[in-house]
């Protein structure tokens, strides 16, 4: 007879470091730490096979307030890091945090190179559009114009987008969340956590300091339900607070129409997450608020692809399967050898 | 197959070394390796040399790319692969400019006729034909058709003329074989295994290879056949080694050692690439490589693979390491085990990436930001690569530190006999893990041994959940610190954990009195060169000594002692005195450097004749 020891039922709680946590009053990282504290426990994991790794930046002190493994790396190395660790270790579960400046200026080559690979990691981009931890300079996905202290004229840098790279890069699993938007960010947490492969998940989250109100237009509670749109698989696009506007297709571009006059959810265009192709999922993160559309909020992509991790071990598993176990002497003594006497 | 020659008569020589040359299409490394591994087998000591351009083909016939390889073959044991060439086997007008200084006078001289022609000798800067101006006089001149007897040789193979010539390097490595009495089996087998696929390539190749070798039979200029006896080597079985293929195996070998699982995060860089190459090759010893998206990506990754508990290591060259320094401080600071390798080439920047130098010590021991200290070593042959990885792997794990392993274009590139090891020789490298916790009581990552290493408690076990990172640590719990006297407390006790290693390194061994008027001090590569000049300062009465460092950092705890006992020290080295600066600073004393950095290693020569300027 076998017992089988259940694993402890955690709490949220059971994820929380002894460590003070140093963000500024009213940061919106608080929220993104609380809903990932309060989503940990549903998946059933015990709590030392999950890793946290960072970079640097606010975002990157993350792994310090969760009670898991986790290590504090170097500015925008946090992809890497994880990758030796995956590679190693398919067992665990291997989280990023990371930000817009971190993860896409100083880092943009190994997010990218990491998406492309779909490794088995949870990326979450905290984008806050600014330099918080130097004090206020522009990111990458600060809008042209920008005035900071680094661009006292606006910035001229066009911006990146974040969800667009991953795409770009076809990531296997692309969402996106708002910060004070809780109930949703869980949700999406928990979808990126399910996923195999890289899951990229960009989190719009508030600077109170640096870039107060970045997000203001689809956080606010008068203005967001024209202002986003929540994804749904198989779902038509509709969005407004009467949910009377929808997204159609007109030839390539996509277009905001109302809903009656002789439109219905019939033409408009449905969601497809499941999509092979990414090209959908790449138009969906190209529309912009200041361009006149909602920005789709939840889930852009999931689908399943081989994972790097996965393979990497399969190579060996295969090599070993077909040349047997390495035999060192063996090896040393291949090809031309002699004896001295 | 009948022949009506006499035998030739028969030169009995101690030693002897030969060079090919030609343009990088060649085939002149092939022809370098075959001869090497077919003079191994005969029990030749043999040291090597392989020298190649940058560029993959340089336009043809040009000085630029001329690619030769060099092979010292002896019957006494020997560290370098020769000062000066006994025979040299040039395929075109450009490799005779090229490494005709290099030839002895009165040396052996093998032309390829067909190819000083007026196209040939203009890219070469000839204004006349040296096969027929007389400038060739003071050495044994042959020039040998070798593009039309190839042809002839391969007529029958139905092998386009392009095809054909591409035989030529087999004609060439035919006569010098058979002018040194060398077998071909081991290179019809190579034939075989390498062009089984292709049978009319193999049979041309085997045609070339068997006509040179006639030609030297039969062709009556070509006097006289030389003989290299075996050497006396320590009983056992051998086999030819190449630096990088030794390190490789090393690796493989530490990690079997130690239990663990290898990891190798890697980007392509000359001349480290082998390692990945060979690394990637044995998947089977249940070995991860990972070809990175950058040099900080390999670094980085390596560092993810140290957590997570594997055998981690990353091998690049100068520029790379450049790269990999901010990676470098956060191993440091997370003191995690883990091999950085460092195959050093001329630098600074993109430098001469296919050239040797000893120039990136000063990165090693200083190129990162903040007090920083990591162990260095360093390899000083082909074979020696193997053990420096398992000791520096052994180093790694005791102090849960990285550790820098160097070596060098010229070692790892080069090659010589390997005496195979049984698995039995080699000791264990144990590792400890430390195991879960479900006392509640919180991990302390930081705390330490008799060693001041901290334990290494890897991800999955339960209770010892941990936050690694940059920040500075408070010792023992492992939060972020920025207590000024903590961080002055860990800047000293990570330079002490370093410095600790002192006591578990062996003694630094000197080879000669223990004083004397010269002490000669050497690190890595320049090992071949150093000791054979000593030996001879020696036999001809000279009170010098040699010692030579493979712990850089930190010294034998006894170099001190050694250095004070002599009146004069000399440090050759490939760079403009790095390791003299470290010498002179540490231990207060003079010392004198030979210096050179023209990307190629010493001569003998040089090594002596500075040291007979030095004493009397």
């Amino acid at each position: 007879m076998s017992i089988e020891t259940p694993l402890p039922v955690l709490k949220p709680s059971d994820f929380a470091s002894d460590q003070d946590v140093r963000w500024c009053p009213g940061c919106g990282d608080y929220s993104i730490l609380a809903q990932m504290k309060k989503m940990l426990p549903t998946l059933g994991l015990p709590r030392e096979n999950l890793v946290f790794i960072s970079g640097i930046g606010c975002s990157s002190r993350f792994p310090y307030y969760m009670n898991t493994y986790g290590m504090h790396s170097i500015h925008g190395r946090a992809p890497a890091v994880a990758t030796g660790l995956k590679t190693c270790r398919p067992d665990l579960q291997v989280w990023v945090i990371t930000g817009d400046g971190d993860g896409l200026s100083i880092g943009g080559n190994h997010l990218m190179h990491c998406i492309r690979r779909n490794m088995d990691l949870n990326i979450v981009l905290f984008n806050n559009r600014i330099y918080g931890l130097t004090k206020g300079q522009y990111s990458p996905t600060s809008p042209l114009g920008k005035k900071t202290k680094s661009s006292p004229m606006g910035a001229i840098d066009n911006p990146l987008h974040p969800l667009s790279i991953a795409i770009g890069c076809e990531a296997t699993f692309v969402a996106r969340s708002i910060d004070t938007n809780i109930t949703h960010l869980g949700a999406v947490l928990k979808r990126a956590a399910d996923h195999q492969g890289t899951a990229f998940v960009e989190v719009y989250q508030n600077c109170n300091v640096f870039n107060d109100g970045a997000w203001d237009y689809a956080k606010d509670r008068n203005t967001k339900a024209e202002t986003t749109l929540e994804l749904e698989h198989g779902k038509p696009l509709i969005f407004g607070k009467d949910r009377d506007k929808g997204i159609r297709l007109n030839g390539l571009d996509p277009e905001v129409v109302e809903l009656g006059k002789g439109i219905s959810e019939d033409d408009l265009l449905f969601h497809d997450e499941r999509s092979p192709e990414p090209s959908l999922a790449y138009l969906l993160s190209r529309m912009r608020y200041e361009d006149g559309f909602p920005e789709p909020i939840g889930v852009f992509r999931s689908v399943d692809a081989p994972r790097y991790d996965e393979q990497i071990n399969e190579q060996v598993n295969q090599s070993i399967k077909s040349k047997g176990r390495g035999d060192l002497e063996a090896l040393f003594n291949s090809g031309d050898t002699w004896k001295v006497s | 197959m009948a022949t009506t020659t006499p035998p030739k008569p028969v030169t009995n020589l101690d030693e002897a070394t030969v060079r090919f040359c030609g343009d990088s299409g060649d085939g002149m490394q092939l022809a370098g390796t075959q001869f090497t591994n077919t003079s191994a087998l005969l029990g030749n000591d043999v040291a090597t040399f392989p020298d190649f351009p940058a560029e993959i083909r340089a336009p043809r016939g040009t000085r630029a790319g001329v690619s030769g390889f060099q092979i010292h073959f002896s019957s006494n044991e020997i560290f370098t692969p020769g000062d000066t060439v006994d025979a040299l086997v040039a395929m075109n007008p450009a490799a005779l400019a090229t490494n005709l200084a290099d030839l002895r006078q009165g040396g052996i001289l093998l032309l390829n006729e067909d190819a000083f022609e007026k196209k040939g000798l203009e890219q070469a800067g000839y204004t006349t034909n040296p096969a027929e101006d007389g400038s060739l006089e003071g050495y044994k001149l042959h020039s040998v058709p070798m593009t039309k007897l190839t042809r002839l040789a391969v007529e029958d193979c139905g092998l386009s003329q392009k095809e054909a010539d591409r035989c030529r390097n087999f004609f060439a490595m035919g006569l010098v074989f058979w002018l040194y009495g060398r077998s071909l089996e081991p290179t019809l087998r190579y034939i075989d295994s390498k062009f089984g696929k292709r049978p009319e390539v193999a049979q041309a190749n085997t045609a070339a290879l068997k006509a040179g070798y006639h030609y030297g039979e039969t062709v009556e200029a070509i006097s006289t056949q030389y003989h290299v006896a075996p050497a006396k080597l320590t009983p056992g079985t051998y086999r030819n080694i190449i630096g990088n293929q030794a390190l490789a195996w090393g690796l493989l070998t530490a990690a079997h050692m130690s239990a663990k699982q290898l990891f190798l995060g890697a980007y392509p860089i000359t001349p480290a690439s082998d390692i990945l190459h060979e690394l990637a090759k044995h998947k089977n010893f249940n070995v991860l490589t990972f070809q990175a998206e950058d040099e900080i990506a390999a670094m980085t990754s390596t560092i993810g693979a140290a957590f997570a508990g594997s055998m981690s290591v990353t091998a690049s060259s100068g520029p790379g390491i450049a790269l990999k320094g901010e990676g470098l401080g956060l191993a440091v600071i997370t003191e995690l085990p883990m091999l950085v390798i460092n195959v050093q080439r001329g630098g600074p920047s993109t430098g001469l990436p296919t050239k040797t130098e000893q120039s990136d010590l000063n990165q090693a021991l200083f190129g990162r930001n903040g007090e920083c200290p990591m162990p260095v070593l360093a390899a000083r042959s082909p074979g020696d690569c193997f053990d420096i990885a398992l000791e520096a792997w052994k180093l790694a794990v005791a102090y849960m530190t990285p550790v820098f392993v160097l070596t060098d274009g010229y070692i790892a590139n080069g090659s010589e006999p390997w005496r195979i090891p049984a698995l039995s020789e080699i000791p264990k490298i144990p590792i400890t893990h430390p195991g879960p916790s479900a006392n509640g009581d919180r991990f302390s990552p930081y705390q330490r041994d008799d060693k001041l290493s901290r334990p290494w408690a890897i991800p999955g076990t339960p209770g010892l959940e941990h936050r690694l990172g940059g920040l500075e640590k408070q010792d023992g719990s492992g939060n972020v610190s920025y207590d000024p006297n903590n961080h002055e407390h860990m800047c000293r006790l990570r330079a002490e954990k370093v410095a600790n290693m002192a006591n578990d390194i062996p003694l630094q061994e000197l080879d000669g009195p223990e004083s004397g008027d010269l002490l000669v001090v050497s690190w890595g590569g320049t090992y071949g060169a150093c000791v054979t000049a000593v030996h001879a300062a020696q036999a001809s009465g000279k009170k010098v000594s040699h010692c030579h460092l493979r712990y850089l950092n930190p010294f034998p705890r006894n170099l001190g002692e050694i250095l004070k006992k002599f009146d004069r020290i000399l440090i050759p080295e490939l760079n403009l005195g790095q390791l003299g600066a470290v010498i002179r600073s540490s231990f207060l004393i003079d010392a004198v450097g030979l210096n050179k950095v023209q990307g190629k290693p010493f001569s003998v020569a040089e090594i002596l004749s500075k040291i007979n300027s030095l004493v009397a």
